[in-house]
């Protein structure tokens, strides 16, 4: 267990021994910024059915910005090792296929929960200067930085397969940006096609993250979001490190 | 320490290395020598787990390097060749972090860190980036990655290739001081090295081995023990085929420098002609300005073993 935490803490301190992280977080944070700001300006001028959590959570902006980071924070997990060649004096170390794939994950997971720290904050100063509460309720900032957690690990593990694939930087990203941006887009399916039949809708409704958000940031607690993407994650985690043990018998 | 049996590499349709069978003891320096592509990373490569081979076992310190790879590994410091290393940590940050990776105890890994800092010399450069660093103190970090753990077993690929002379000096001097309290199997293609540092030594040429002798022996085995190298000036006589009637002379080539004749001379194994070759020149009158002996190296023994054309 000592190995995996030294693993570790060498992978999130890596995000930051890079420029990448700095101009991760800037983009991310101007972005957000600039969703919250146009999302209370728009509820200055007229009166809306739902709270500025709600509607900072289910912006266009919002999911412009969620989809663009994953394959930024992943891309070079593996990549850069077999590029660099370091996989060999990692790799000869004592240490076990699954320490290295589970180590990886996590650091990206804690560098993800690094980039949405900020976003609490908005929420904060929001209700210090209004005095008015920004969200209905606290299980809806509950609901939204869950499923905030659940879907950013499934992405996480996608760009993890995706980076353990190729030694190649660029192609990790563009595999893990289409997987990801499919997926997404297969929720959407249902507000595109007009005259699919309700059982199609329904079923395309189960895996849309919008929906999902919808749900769970109005403080709806669905476990079904929560079975489908910790399996989905648990299934991604296993093909990384089959994929990971497969570079032997490749060489 | 090092046990190979029948080791065998099969990479797409080529075969990087054939039924390999050797063994390296306890505290002996075993160097590893062939020509480029004759097999040697391959073999480290499997010998430090980094990839499986396709038939044959090795075991390391009682260890099976494929069913106990765990255990095996921990016995060992491996230095891979070009000495692969994160560019974007300091010394100081990556030897503790290798240290904390090979199980070093958490209140040994200062005293660790500072006694391989020491002994590789990597003091002034300590809070240096990595990948700011020269080629030579990279290979520095490499070594003292490889002996942080203080391993039973060091097995370095290529630890002086890009050196400049003076550093090539420390390392082998490193290695040898080492010796004493390690295992080390190493290869390079600088020959006088291997003579220099280690006790025994293993050709191998196109994945098979060749030979596998201590320095010495390996020297008294090849069929030309050096060569005599005589200038002088032989009138009209046929120098050459005067010099091949000589005992123990195998043959005789022929250069001129201006009015001088260059004989050189192979000689059989184990004979010294010089005082022949002496009176048959006072004999037959020749001005003589050199007369030496070249000593074997195994550099020769390295071209007779490995080169086609010496067969």
């Amino acid at each position: 267990m000592r190995k995996f935490f030294v693993l570790l803490s060498r992978e999130v301190r890596s995000y930051f021994y890079s420029p990448i992280a700095y101009i991760v977080l800037v983009f991310f944070l101007l972005v957000s910024g600039a969703d919250f700001y146009f999302q209370l300006s728009f509820m200055n001028q007229r009166p809306v059915p739902y709270s500025v959590q709600e509607a900072f959570f289910n912006s266009v902006f919002f999911w412009f910005a969620f989809v663009l980071i994953f394959p930024l924070i992943t891309m070079r997990l593996f990549a850069e090792e077999f590029r660099l060649g370091t996989i060999e004096p990692l790799m000869t170390a004592p240490v076990r296929d699954w320490q290295v794939v589970l180590s990886k994950f996590f650091g990206a997971l804690i560098f993800y929960i690094i980039l949405w720290l900020p976003t609490l904050l908005y929420f904060a100063i929001f209700q210090a200067i209004t005095h008015q509460p920004a969200a209905n309720s606290g299980g809806a900032y509950l609901g939204a930085y869950l499923m905030l957690l659940l879907l950013g690990m499934f992405y996480l593990s996608v760009g993890c397969l995706a980076s353990v694939l190729t030694k190649n930087q660029i192609i990790a990203a563009i595999i893990s940006f289409c997987v990801i941006t499919l997926l997404f887009f297969l929720g959407l399916v249902s507000f595109i096609l007009l005259d699919v039949s309700s059982s199609t809708r329904q079923l395309l409704g189960y895996f849309s993250a919008i929906e999902q958000m919808g749900t769970l940031s109005r403080g709806e607690i669905d476990t079904r979001p929560m079975v489908l993407y910790l399996s989905m994650t648990i299934v991604m985690l296993v093909l990384t490190h089959q994929a990971f043990q497969s570079r032997k018998w490749r060489l | 320490m090092i046990k190979v049996e029948n080791l065998t590499k099969r990479y797409a349709g080529q075969t990087a290395i054939q039924d390999l069978n050797f063994e390296v003891g306890k505290g002996e320096i075993m160097g590893f020598l062939g020509p480029n592509g004759a097999g040697k990373s391959t073999t480290m490569r499997i010998l430090s787990s980094f990839m499986p081979p396709t038939s044959g076992r090795a075991t390391i310190a009682g260890f099976d390097i494929f069913e106990q790879s765990l255990q095996a590994r921990a016995q060992l410091g491996y230095m891979p060749e070009n000495v692969p290393l994160y560019g974007d940590m300091r010394v100081n940050e990556y030897l503790e972090y290798r240290a904390a990776l090979k199980s070093v105890p958490h209140r040994r890994i200062a005293e660790r860190v500072g006694d391989v800092k020491e002994l590789c010399g990597l003091k002034e450069v300590e809070k240096k980036l990595i990948g700011a660093l020269s080629k030579g103190y990279r290979q520095r970090v490499g070594l003292a990655d490889a002996l942080v753990h203080e391993p039973a077993l060091l097995i370095l690929d290529e630890p002086t290739s890009g050196l400049d002379p003076n550093q090539i000096r420390q390392v082998r001097e490193l290695i040898k001081n080492l010796g004493k309290q390690h295992t080390i199997l190493l290869s390079t293609h600088i020959l006088p090295e291997v003579e220099m540092t280690c006790s025994r030594v293993i050709i191998i040429n196109r994945g098979r081995i060749e030979a596998c002798d201590t320095p010495e022996n390996l020297l008294g085995q090849i069929r030309t023990a050096g060569g005599i190298s005589l200038e002088a000036q032989v009138g009209p006589d046929n120098g050459a085929e005067e010099l091949k009637k000589v005992a123990g002379v195998r043959d005789v080539t022929t250069t001129t420098d201006g009015e001088w004749s260059v004989f050189a001379l192979r000689v059989e194994s184990g004979a010294d002609v010089r005082a022949e070759v002496f009176r048959l020149a006072t004999q037959r009158h020749w001005t003589v300005r050199e007369l030496s002996q070249r000593k074997a190296t195994l550099e020769d023994v390295f071209v007779e073993i490995t080169h086609p054309d010496a067969r």
